[in-house]
């Protein structure tokens, strides 16, 4: 019986890694993900779990530390926020391309300034090019979910990638909700031991990790980075199905809430999804008009073809960030669910809405203007603005 | 041995994961002779076997001997000048 439990999103993750009991965990506070390296401190102190913990000076070090261990040969992690993400930077791309299977719980918060501790998306966003596969969560129980499945997808041999764990700050890192976890022991024989193949550690072999590689491997080796990140697409849905075995639940690269039918999309990723899917049954209910939602869930690697498949059959689209990519065309996400539908060759009506920066509500309300509007975009193929915002004073 | 199974001809599949080498010394098979500007010439006559130059080379190019001569690594020296600097009897000059 899977055990039912009320905790935070931070709990429910620190609870993930108390079952998984990892090798080394060096970390770094910062609001709001301060707790989770908390909570797994206490599991330490109290003898529940034998995981190394660190104590480092910043997060420019956490990462270092947790990029050492990896290659050593240890499973290894860290958790982090918004600026703390920013001061990783180069070790990110550097655990990226030394193909090391790290895992960061990432509690996302808006990058200053102006300095804000609450939630969006601009931390992960920003590292979305750093070569990480980055999975989203909507709920506390998504996180944890998440998180027991994050190991196998970086440490299988064919992916061997690091992987961040992003759900958003103070809305569900601190907001309790019920939720169902799996027994220790279902958890330890899935998640099973990390064996790699080639360690520093290694008394036999010799071996050295990021070699300098002049203009004749450098390309190359970007090619066999994204090859690997391609693989993780099989990968991922293959850990999520063995998952679904021990847990009930069901995992994809996105979840699609009403689409099926549906003429007018939103396609949005974390927390707010939730506020959406009120609004999405409030309006099929009062108005019968058939309204859906596309939550992404796997961010990187992007499912580009799977996404325009599921978009198909709308009419119109209304794509969400809560982040700016200062483009000055809007969202990093609208721009990529854009061209995905250019390239198979969908021509819908397309909208960008900017929300949620640094902690701003969204409502059910709000969601209900934007199908509003997506429902008129399909009667008069008229875009009135590529992107814009929600809820900004004008 | 991995590294002779990978040189700047092989195609992305073939490198290892994440460049990783699975043997030790394998600087030795990078030549960075070819980074040179300037070449160490070497005069015998002059030369007292000092070896104040070898600890000296930052690339390890000065080798002695076993007859105690001493000798130079071209396919690792970058023409730095640090021996020819240090040479208390000028029996090093750098040549363009």
């Amino acid at each position: 019986m899977s055990i039912r439990e009320r905790l935070s999103g931070n709990e429910a993750v620190a609870y993930a890694i108390k079952q998984i009991n990892p090798d080394v965990m060096p970390a770094f506070p910062i609001t709001p993900s301060t707790e989770i390296p908390q909570y797994v401190a206490s599991y330490i102190a109290n003898g529940e779990i034998d995981t190394e913990f660190i104590h480092v000076e910043s997060e420019h070090s956490s990462m270092s530390a947790a990029i050492g261990a990896s290659a050593a040969g240890a499973r290894a992690l860290t958790a982090t926020s918004s600026c703390g993400l920013a001061l990783m930077w180069e070790e990110l791309y550097v655990a990226a391309s030394n193909r090391l299977p790290v895992v960061l719980a990432l509690v996302n918060r808006a990058l200053s300034g102006p300095i804000n501790i609450n939630a969006d998306h601009s931390d992960s966003m920003g590292a979305r090019d750093s070569g990480w596969i980055q999975i989203y969560a909507e709920s506390n129980q998504e996180a944890y979910d998440n998180f027991v499945q994050s190991f196998r997808i970086a440490e299988h041999k064919d992916v061997k990638l690091p992987v961040m764990i992003c759900q958003d700050g103070f809305i569900t890192s601190h907001g309790v909700e019920n939720i169902e976890l799996v027994e220790d022991d279902l958890v330890k024989g899935f998640v099973g031991e990390y064996e790699p193949e080639h360690y520093l550690l290694k008394s036999d072999e010799a071996m050295a990790v990021g070699p300098y590689a002049v203009s004749n491997y450098y390309m190359e080796s970007k090619k066999a980075q994204t090859e690997a990140l391609r693989n993780a697409k099989k990968v991922i849905l293959e850990i999520a199905e063995e998952y679904e075995k021990i847990s009930g639940r069901k995992y994809g690269f996105f979840e699609e809430y009403k689409l099926d039918d549906a003429d007018y999309a939103i396609v949005i990723i974390g927390s707010a999804a939730g506020t959406c899917k009120a609004a999405v049954d409030h309006i099929r209910v009062k108005t019968g008009k058939k309204v859906g939602i596309l939550k992404i869930r796997v961010f990187r690697p992007f499912p580009e073809e799977e996404i325009a498949q599921a978009l198909k059959n709308v009419k119109s689209v209304a794509i969400l960030d809560r982040s700016e990519m200062f483009a000055g065309t809007g969202g990093p996400l609208g721009a990529e669910v854009t061209a995905a539908l250019y390239r198979a060759g969908m021509f819908k009506e397309v909208v960008n809405y900017i929300y949620g920066l640094g902690g701003r509500d969204i409502t059910v309300g709000d969601f209900e203007d934007v199908y509003d509007e997506l429902e008129r975009m399909a009667k008069t193929h008229e875009v009135r603005e590529n992107f814009k915002y929600i809820g900004l004073r004008e | 041995m991995i590294s002779d199974k990978i040189n700047e001809s092989s195609p992305w599949h073939e490198l290892t994961e994440g460049n990783k080498i699975y043997e030790a010394a394998t600087s030795r098979q990078f030549k960075t002779g070819e980074w040179r500007t300037q070449e160490p010439v070497h005069d015998s006559e002059k030369c007292k076997e000092c070896y104040l130059c070898v600890p000296v080379c930052p690339d390890m190019s000065i080798l002695v001997e076993e007859d105690g001569k001493v000798a130079f690594d071209m396919d690792h020296c970058k023409g730095c000048g640090i021996c020819a600097k240090v040479c208390p009897f000028d029996a090093i000059r750098m040549e363009a």
